[in-house]
């Protein structure tokens, strides 16, 4: 499993900290060098101080108050200020440059992690979530933490030390009066958790708003053509305006505590001036305190005020962050439904017999798929499974190249447990080509490329050669160089199969695993691809999930499956003698 | 929000062009801006008010105290607890001020958001198929979060910006008169300011709009390849993928990273602006009290003047720097907000369950970016009304292209579609989706119930729902669902296989009472049965016209008439037996004896 590393889980508890953990524990260089970067952040933050400093200096000891001004002392000491300053500054770029270079990195790695993951969930989960909010995983969500892994974190480095500075200045003057201010200050952090709670919480029904919204507006877009077809406009719109108000209200709450942890600094800062106040001037005698010490205390509570904010700012921040780590964490974390051995075993050359043992499969949300079949394959036979729809036949394929693990009992191909095969064996060995003959957004040749790793020119030319293909090549305005578009949609769908069969000819699988793959392309075209597979599966186990009794009736075994179960197997004569269903399917078929 | 090529400078990001931007965006929602700006004018008098108060307290309060106790005579002293009590009331002003201001400005910036959105559906549901083929989806869908939000980033600062207007006109006021040589320091600092930010907004221009588009390309790339995962899995492609997107990711970072060192100069100039001012005001100040010109209390007044001051500049600053990617989005997103949607013809209302003839006069198309390559061409067909027209042809023949012109969303074709004797181009949606029913053969499920994915326009009650559901023999499989026709399925319906998406979409061409049917392939991942059975209903339940794209030789056998289509033509027309004389389509035929009943 994916924790396996005892990495904590993210939980939908509504905490910040186990996500902030977990997040660095995910992209360690966010906080790469974070020990230089504090002590320059210390370093800014007492050069921050200096102007405050330097006027208090400047009333105290230049003689301003006193009428005999020192116009020497006052100079140097305002230069100095200026020096520090500018140094401090500079200290402020390097520190920000810093972190800025370091969240790139981390964002860039988080993406790309997250991008990973997606692709090694079982199709289930694929099926569970909308493909809008799976990108926004990879985009928004990810582009949530920018502004508080660079801004954010420099003010959570600065602001304290500055903060820390003021309350050491006052004690400086008086430490009674330096320790009452610190009193008065911590209700500052009951304020912030209360408010950072709820903020969290609000973000996150925002995170989840945008998410809807993706999802909504990626139907509008790939669903366009029935939307015009079917003249739904008008409802489609009113969804992307329900949607668009949820997201509305959801920010709308979120504001209100964005709004309200501003003033948390001035209302503190205020409460701090008038008790400081009070207690300065009628504990005077007690304090031993002078008109001028206590004016400088005074005049440094109102230095708090920005920090405190700015720290308030930041929390938004990073609830905004947290929000959406939570969501590219929750992804990250969760469970790869097929495990991959990393040192898995290697299956036999030559065609692979299968044999699966009392397997059976259900979906998450419980109705039961499969339920204990039991069915040996021999090495090279031709198979054929028929079935309804629903029956289970597809499931059951798809459990065959483990695109998903059965629930209860084993499937060995080659002798092998299924489970314990490396994946790049299995990759190689056992090959689907599934219904839906989807195409990158490349040439027919790339996308043809794509069916084995390091397939050449010649390994393209010989499967299209191979299929009976170089007419249709022919055909085309580029031949292998023409672009299929977006998802293929350059291609018609007949073609986008041919494609995807050369695909699987460039392989050298040793169990070929047809889903349904002759449905969509017209006859003459079939008959091409018939005769080439005819030639492809000479050598290998050939199992097809037919709708076309034809391909039945050649087969060497047929599999029928009825909601769920394998009810009959044998050959098609044995099949049609028994009189059972399969009979009725055929009669049904030729009458 | 149409702008119609007036008003905004679409190509130079800067300070003028921002300000027309958020002008345009902010004029719908002026009403909570107006509030928004009512509070940071509250603070930057609670702000006036609290320096003076503050000067009360100390002067006359705490040192007044002090020297009261040493005798000197200073009248009658305030009592510390009034001045406390000042002190929090002023607080409460500025607290309630900034509450207003940030919560109204957040909800001037929703509602901008919001209204962006409208715009972008409006253009996604509003314009033509042909114009929807022209802009990558992956980018579109970018313009609803990721621009929408960036575009309103300059919203945030600006009713603070206003507010603040009027204490740094005050302050301005206070220092002329306290001392023109110090206020001529202030003159000094603000032109600085403008100056870098023009400097900014030249050099970080470039990395930005960069940036915007290489999320756009992210996007896209996440896009398929999500779309695509089965392939990707199968293929064991994942590490090529991850390659891909891993590369631009690259880019994207790289192009932020020098926005964020760009920023990185600005704050350090924001911060050390008012820092150094200050400075300077001692440096001089200094000199100005040795010289009779100014008193102590006028530089520690000064001094705090330039700290209020400090809040305009510095407030000024973000708005400056976050006017830039609002105009950068801005460029992005117009084009798309803009483009004219063609007005709709008139709904003239249609006759329903009566089977319509069809004409096609002159039909060519092409990929708008395969212009070269004809994919129909010059095609007339004329179908009578009840006639059940098989079209049947090689892959690549324009079959599909065909029925997408029959269906009405091949809108770039024009004037040469008639259904029922009236023109496609000519017709309103309603009509033309009410007489005509389309099912493909890859079905596009929405993500929501199977009824609204039957009932997808809202307009159909139960009984027709059911209905279809059994005449495209869905009704069995739905039975079996807990919650029925109630059933929720995914986004694009891929928690159901291929047969019963085909089957729901099927139901959702046969829901309606149309006098045409078109069925492109639409039943290939149906069992034969089953789409034996779907057929013969439609066929014998309702007055049609049906043009099917089949596969299957019964299929093309029990049509009225065929039409071979190949290479983009009409080849040959005719009953199956007619067209048996036709060799290409004699063999193509043999092919599906071979195939179907070999």
């Amino acid at each position: 499993m994916a924790k396996a590393s005892g990495m904590t889980q993210v939980d939908d508890s509504g905490a910040s900290w186990p996500v902030i953990r977990r997040g660095i524990q995910a992209t360690p260089e966010l906080v790469a060098g974070i020990r230089v970067t504090m002590l320059a952040g210390i370093a800014f933050a007492a050069g921050q101080l200096a102007t405050p400093v330097v006027i208090q200096l400047a009333i105290d000891r230049g003689g301003i108050t006193s009428g005999d001004v020192n116009v020497g002392v006052v100079t140097r000491l305002a230069l100095l200020g200026i020096a520090v300053v500018l140094g401090s500054e500079l200290l402020g770029m390097f520190i920000k440059r810093r972190l800025v270079d370091r969240a790139e990195r981390a964002l860039r790695r988080l993406r790309v992690m997250a991008f990973d993951k997606v692709h090694q969930m079982s199709l289930q989960d694929h099926n569970e979530q909308a493909t809008g909010v799976l990108v926004s995983r990879v985009t928004s969500d990810v582009d949530a933490l920018i502004r508080f892994a660079d801004w954010g974190l420099f003010t959570w480095l600065v602001q304290p030390v500055v903060i820390l500075g003021i309350f050491i200045v006052m004690a400086v003057y008086s430490w009674q009066l330096a320790l009452l201010a610190v009193v008065t200050f911590l209700p500052v952090f009951t304020a912030m958790r209360w408010v950072r709670k709820r903020m969290g919480a609000a973000h996150d029904a925002r995170r989840t708003a945008v998410g809807d919204l993706l999802g909504a507006f990626s139907e509008t877009l790939n669903g366009a053509e029935v939307i015009r077809a079917y003249h739904a406009e008008d409802r489609i719109h009113a969804h992307i305006v329900d949607v668009s108000d949820k997201r509305y209200r959801a920010g709308l709450k979120a504001n209100i505590y964005m709004s309200g942890v501003y003033v948390v600094g001035d209302l503190v800062g205020g409460v701090m001036l008038a008790v400081l106040a009070i207690v300065g001037v009628t504990q005077r005698d007690a304090l031993g305190l002078t008109a001028g010490e206590l004016v400088a205390i005074l005049a440094f509570t109102t230095l708090l005020q920005s920090p405190i904010a700015e720290l308030g700012e930041s929390i938004n921040n990073a609830q905004e962050a947290v929000a959406g780590w939570r969501k590219v964490l929750g992804l990250l974390d969760k469970r790869i439904e097929t495990l991959e051995l990393a040192d898995g075993a290697l299956l036999p050359a030559g065609p692979l017999g299968i044999e699966a043992d009392s397997v059976s499969f259900s979906y998450r949300d419980g109705d039961r798929v499969l339920r204990d079949v039991s069915v040996t394959v021999q090495p090279g036979q031709r198979v054929a499974v028929v079935g309804e729809t629903g029956s289970g036949k597809s499931t059951f394929a798809r459990l065959v190249c483990r695109l998903a693990d059965p629930a209860t009992g084993t499937i060995s191909v080659g002798n092998v447990d299924l489970s314990t095969v490396s994946a790049d064996q299995r990759r190689r060995s056992i090959r689907i080509v599934p219904q839906d003959g989807f195409l990158f957004d490349t040439s027919v040749r790339e996308n043809i490329r794509n069916g084995r790793a390091g397939a050449t020119d010649a390994d393209i030319d010989a499967a299209v050669e191979l299929l009976g293909l170089g007419s249709w090549v022919q055909s085309l305005p580029d031949g292998l160089d023409t672009p299929v578009g977006e998802r293929g949609t350059l291609l018609s769908v007949g073609e986008r199969q041919l494609v995807s069969f050369a695909r699987a000819g460039v392989a050298d699988p040793g169990l070929l695993i047809l889903d349904e793959a002759t449905s969509s392309v017209d006859p003459q075209t079939d008959v091409m691809l018939t005769q080439a597979l005819e030639r492809l599966s000479e050598g290998r186990t050939v199992m097809s999930i037919a709708h076309r009794l034809s391909t039945a009736q050649s087969a060497d075994l047929v599999l029928v499956f009825d909601a769920g179960e394998l009810i009959e197997q044998g050959s098609h004569d044995e099949l049609v003698a028994a009189g059972g269903l399969y009979s009725d399917l055929f009669a049904a078929w030729t009458g | 929000m149409s702008v119609d090529g007036v008003g905004i400078d679409t190509t130079k990001p800067n300070v003028r062009s921002g300000a027309r931007v958020v002008a345009t965006l902010v004029r719908p929602h002026w009403v909570p801006f107006a509030v928004s700006v009512f509070g940071a004018a509250m603070f930057a008098l609670g702000t006036v008010v609290s320096a003076a108060v503050l000067g009360w307290v100390v002067d006359d309060v705490v040192i007044a105290t002090f020297a009261a106790d040493e005798g000197a005579d200073v009248g009658a002293v305030p009592s510390v607890f009034a001045a406390a009590a000042a002190v929090l009331a002023v607080v409460v002003l500025r607290s309630v001020g900034v509450v207003t201001r940030r919560y109204y400005a957040g909800m001037t910036s929703e509602r901008v958001e919001r209204t962006t959105r409208a715009g972008l559906a409006k253009q996604y549901l509003g314009q033509p198929m042909s114009w929807l083929r022209t802009v990558p989806t992956g980018r579109l869908v970018a313009h609803v979060d990721a621009d929408a939000h960036q575009l309103v980033h300059a919203l945030h600062p600006l009713p603070f910006s206003f507010g603040v207007l009027f204490l740094a006109i005050f302050s301005g006021i206070r220092l002329f008169a306290i001392d023109p040589s110090i206020a001529l320091i202030a003159l000094v600092v603000f032109p600085i300011m403008v100056v870098v930010n023009s400097v900014y907004s030249r050099v970080v221009e470039p990395p930005m709009t960069k940036s915007q588009a290489h999320i756009a390309t992210l996007a896209g790339i996440a896009h398929e390849s999500f779309e695509g995962a089965m392939i990707v899995k199968t293929l064991g492609r994942q590490a090529e993928e991850v390659e891909r997107f891993d590369s631009s990711a690259g880019d994207l970072e790289h192009t932020r990273r020098q926005v964020g060192f760009i920023r990185a100069y600005l704050d350090a100039v924001l911060s050390g602006l008012p820092l150094l001012s200050t400075l300077i005001v001692v440096l001089v100040g200094v000199r100005r009290i040795q010289a009779g010109a100014m008193s102590a209390g006028d530089l520690v007044e000064v001094a705090a003047l330039f700290s209020a001051l400090a809040i305009p500049m510095l407030v000024f600053g973000f708005l400056l720097e976050s006017l830039i990617p609002s105009v950068v989005v801005w460029n992005r997103l117009r084009p798309v907000l803009d483009a004219p949607i063609p007005g709709l013809p008139e709904e003239r209302g249609v006759e329903l369950g009566v089977a319509l003839p069809v004409q096609v006069d002159g039909l060519s198309y092409a990929f708008p970016d395969r212009p070269d390559e004809q994919v129909l061409e010059d095609i007339n067909l004329t179908v009578a009304a009840g006639e059940i027209v098989a079209v049947v042809g090689p892959t690549g023949g324009g079959k599909s292209t065909l029925c997408r012109a029959l269906a009405g969303v091949l809108d770039e074709v024009g004037d040469v579609v008639h259904v029922g004797g009236r023109s496609l181009a000519s017709m309103h949606p309603a009509d033309r989706s009410a007489i005509i029913a389309y099912a493909f053969q890859e079905p596009f499920l929405f993500a929501g119930s199977i009824r609204s994915n039957i009932d997808i326009d809202g307009t159909n009650d139960d009984e027709s729902i059911e209905r279809a559901g059994s005449a495209a023999a869905i009704d069995e499989w739905i039975a079996t669902m807990p919650k029925g026709y109630d059933t929720i399925i995914g986004e694009r319906g891929v928690t159901v296989s291929g047969g019963q998406r085909q089957r729901i979409a099927l139901a959702r061409a046969l829901v309606r009472r149309a006098g045409l049917v078109v069925l492109d392939d639409a039943t290939s991942a149906v069992d034969v049965l089953i789409e034996e059975q779907i057929l013969s209903a439609l066929r014998g339940a309702e007055d049609v016209t049906m043009v099917i794209v089949a596969n299957r030789l019964a299929t093309v056998e029990r049509a009225d008439r065929v039409v071979y289509l190949a290479g983009g033509r009409i080849v040959a027309t005719g009953s199956h037996e007619e067209l048996l004389a036709n060799e290409q389509y004699r063999e193509l035929v043999l092919a599906y004896a071979e195939v179907n009943d070999g």
